[in-house]
């Protein structure tokens, strides 16, 4: 983010993310290393990859969390400002919920940006996050998989452009999986742009339209969702979608 | 040794009998301490937050001054505030000297560094564990400053609980600026410093031990406070 | 974060209009009180004998005005008064007392009362005292024996006396003593007493402090009567034209009843177990 850069194509959408020869050192020790990457501005983009591959990494760069050692991540061809953060929401592996109840982290949340139609909009979000009967429950009495479907429901509380999830179903039941899943899909319908870090294969088949594939900290492949699980070009994605460990 | 029977004999009855002079002066050491402490938290848990939250020159001689200052003696803070308003000191006008008035202010400044730091402490974990969330959701500075007070309430309270232990057992501070007047500004320890240099040890202990019967009473209310606390996952 | 350090200006108005808060909240604690009162600076031996507990009630219910004691030694007194923080001054040094007024801080010196002191030791009495009458001798020989001595130590009206009586008992340096058998506590009447009656130590006290305490153990009196332990006490009106907050009539009605008739007549009924410990003298 230390330079601006002219995108071609998509003009001023936000959602529209190019990324130029990214770089990232933590320690001293290279863990990103020259990513360029177009993605187009709907959809759901998967970033896939073995543990250690640098997607949570790549994800909080792209989210402005992490400032990068090198190179460009830009939003509609603007560099990341705070603005923009405000039109983003992101939603962690173990999610950090206030220490209040489960309504009262949704009414932080919609506060943030909006003044007015709180409460129509938090019994929409309650209802979305099927947690409707646990409103006034002290949030983090919640169970993992509804905590992690109330933290979901607060980052849609900030109507973002763009969604970024960070391995939200790594540690849930199906049932609860299945119900994240859901919303993704329906957020994305909507006109949201989804990027979402997992190394769970079936997760990607079942909502990715496109996967980024990490490979040590170097952009493997970037495929449709299609051709990256049926024909994975490169051969790391091949191990990787055949369930071998690739060094 | 006859004094200790007779302390626990006299603290006794005291506490049975509720004498007035003794709920009057209990009453006015609850009121002096806890408006102190009050006042100390209103100041010392933002400024806790801001040293916990925020990244600016010279914050780490900030946090160095204030736990100096938590080991300042309350007679040196006695003398302080006596200097200041006194009629010969430049908040004269205020005619605060031997009253409850100048009390409060002497043990506000007691606590506020204890509370500030002990408080920047625990804000400082929960910052850690709040800051990603917080700057993702780009969270406006103030706002994030409130929700760590909000959120670490119960925890700021065990910090709160701690001023009042300084505040409650501190005579230095209040017998200078209180004076000890009888009616007026005698609290718990001016009245046990009094009882003691008038050879009445065992009155002297009584009022200790009420004391203590004070604290112990208002240690467990926070603890069952924090209990149910901790039932809803709030700490 | 980098706004943080332009928002915390932005804050700075908010945070004075807090400390306004705080200092109104100070001034609401204070100003409570709204009969009349005088401050009394005065000594440790009137409040700790129970003397202005027992007369001061008469006072306030025949003027209205209530008195308001800090007790603390002379020195600290008389240094209270000079800055203004007290309206009356009840101590007894008769010559720190004439200082204050030459200054000026204060208006006029009036005799009050007197009493006496006394020196108190163990019942062994290692210094063998107690057989004189006089204080000056009883001190020369507690020096020759080095016998556990217990001084206030504190610049009081009873320290400056016990210095004079070191002084008169010629040859004896307690400075050079101090620390061995001579100790010096810094603390008040009732403290210093503690420490010596612990000790088995001589301390020179007023009579009055020592009939009221209660923590006696087996120390006693041992010398008593000499005319140089009479105890003088003077009551002076703090200078309204140093101080202009001092409140001066009030001031003066206190005065005026301590040395008038009804005072002195209550400063002679109070008794200790049948003992009058104050002589008033009031010219």
């Amino acid at each position: 983010m230390t330079s601006e850069t002219r995108s071609s194509g998509c003009g001023s959408d936000i959602r529209q993310l190019t990324v130029r020869g990214l770089c990232h050192d933590i320690a001293g020790k290279r863990v990103l290393e020259n990513i360029d990457l177009s993605l187009q501005s709907q959809g759901v983009t998967a970033i896939m990859g073995a543990n250690g591959a640098g997607k949570s990494i790549l994800i909080r760069i792209l989210h402005g969390l992490l400032r990068p050692s090198g190179g460009t991540v830009s939003w509609g061809g603007r560099a990341m400002t705070r603005d923009m953060l405000r039109s983003q929401a992101f939603v962690p592996q173990s999610p950090v919920l206030l220490r209040r109840s489960v309504a009262a982290n949704l009414k932080f949340a919609l506060t943030l940006r909006r003044r007015r139609d709180i409460s129509t909009r938090l019994d929409a979000l309650l209802a979305l996050a099927d947690l409707a009967d646990k409103a006034d429950q002290p949030a983090r009495t919640l169970s993992g998989g509804e905590q992690q479907r109330l933290a979901l429901a607060r980052a849609l509380a900030t109507d973002p452009k763009v969604l970024f999830l960070d391995e939200v179903t790594a540690s849930l039941d199906p049932a609860n999986t299945l119900a994240i899943e859901t919303v993704i899909r329906r957020v994305s319908d909507d006109g949201t742009r989804v990027l979402l870090v997992s190394h769970d294969l079936g997760q990607g088949k079942r909502v990715a339209d496109d996967v980024v594939f990490l490979h040590r900290g170097r952009l493997a492949e970037h495929s449709p969702a299609k051709t990256f699980f049926s024909q994975p070009v490169s051969a790391e994605a091949r191990g990787y979608c055949e369930g071998r460990i690739v060094l | 040794m006859q004094d200790f029977a007779d302390a626990f004999r006299l603290a006794f009855a005291l506490l049975v009998q509720l004498d007035p002079n003794l709920v009057e002066i209990v009453a006015l050491s609850l009121q002096v301490t806890l408006s102190a402490v009050a006042l100390a938290c209103a100041i010392g848990f933002p400024a806790g937050a801001a040293l916990a939250a925020a990244k600016f020159p010279g914050r780490g001689a900030v946090i160095v001054i204030l736990n100096t200052m938590m080991s300042l003696p309350p007679v040196v803070i006695g003398l302080l505030v006596y200097m200041l308003v006194s009629n010969a000191g430049p908040l004269g006008f205020m005619q605060l000297l031997y009253t409850p008035g100048a009390m409060i202010m002497a043990q506000t400044i007691l606590v506020t560094p204890l509370v500030a730091a002990l408080g920047r402490q625990v804000l400082a974990d929960f910052h850690d564990e709040y800051d990603e969330t917080f700057r993702s959701m780009a969270v406006p500075w103030r706002k994030q400053v409130a929700a760590l007070l909000w959120d670490a309430r119960y925890s700021l309270l065990t910090v709160a609980l701690a001023g009042f232990g300084r505040a409650v057992a501190e005579v230095g501070a209040v017998i200078i600026v209180g004076g000890n007047i009888a009616h007026v500004t005698r609290v718990m320890t001016t009245a046990i410093a009094l009882e003691t240099s008038r050879g009445d040890l065992a009155l002297a202990l009584a009022l200790g031990i009420v004391l203590l019967v004070v604290a112990v009473t208002i240690n467990a209310a926070v603890m069952v406070l924090r209990a149910s606390a901790q039932r809803l996952a709030y700490v | 974060m980098a706004t943080i350090g332009s928002r915390m200006m932005m804050a700075r108005g908010r945070i004075a209009f807090c400390i306004a808060m705080v200092i109104l909240a100070f001034c609401a604690a204070g100003a409570r009180a709204a009969e009349e009162f005088i401050i009394l600076q005065s000594t440790t031996s009137t409040q700790n004998s129970g003397l202005l507990d027992a007369i001061l009630p008469d006072f306030t219910k025949s003027t209205g005005i209530e008195v308001r004691v800090v007790a603390v030694g002379t020195g600290q007194a008389i240094k209270n008064a000079r800055n203004g923080d007290g309206d009356v001054l009840l101590v007894h040094s008769r010559a720190a007392e004439e200082a204050f007024v030459a200054q000026g801080w204060g208006v006029e010196r009036h005799d009050v009362m007197y009493n006496d002191f006394v020196i108190v030791g163990p019942a062994s009495d290692p210094a063998g005292i107690a057989p004189f009458n006089g204080a000056i001798a009883a001190m020369f020989w507690i020096a020759k024996a080095k016998a556990p001595f217990v001084s206030r130590g504190d610049d009081s009206g009873t320290h400056k006396a016990e210095l004079r009586l070191w002084a008169l008992a010629s040859g004896v340096d307690v400075k050079a003593a101090s620390g061995s058998w001579y100790r010096e506590t810094g603390s008040g009447m009732g403290a210093t007493l503690n420490i010596g009656v612990a000790m088995g130590a001589y301390v020179l006290t007023d009579r009055a402090t020592w009939i009221a305490f209660k923590n006696k153990s087996d120390s006693k009196i041992m010398v008593e009567g000499d005319p140089n332990l009479f105890n003088p006490y003077g009551v002076i009106l703090v200078n309204p034209a140093r101080h202009p907050r001092v409140k001066a009539e009030a001031g003066h009605t206190f005065i005026d009843w301590l040395t008038g008739p009804e005072g002195q007549a209550a400063i002679g009924a109070f008794k200790i177990d049948g003992k009058q410990l104050f002589f008033p003298n009031a010219k």
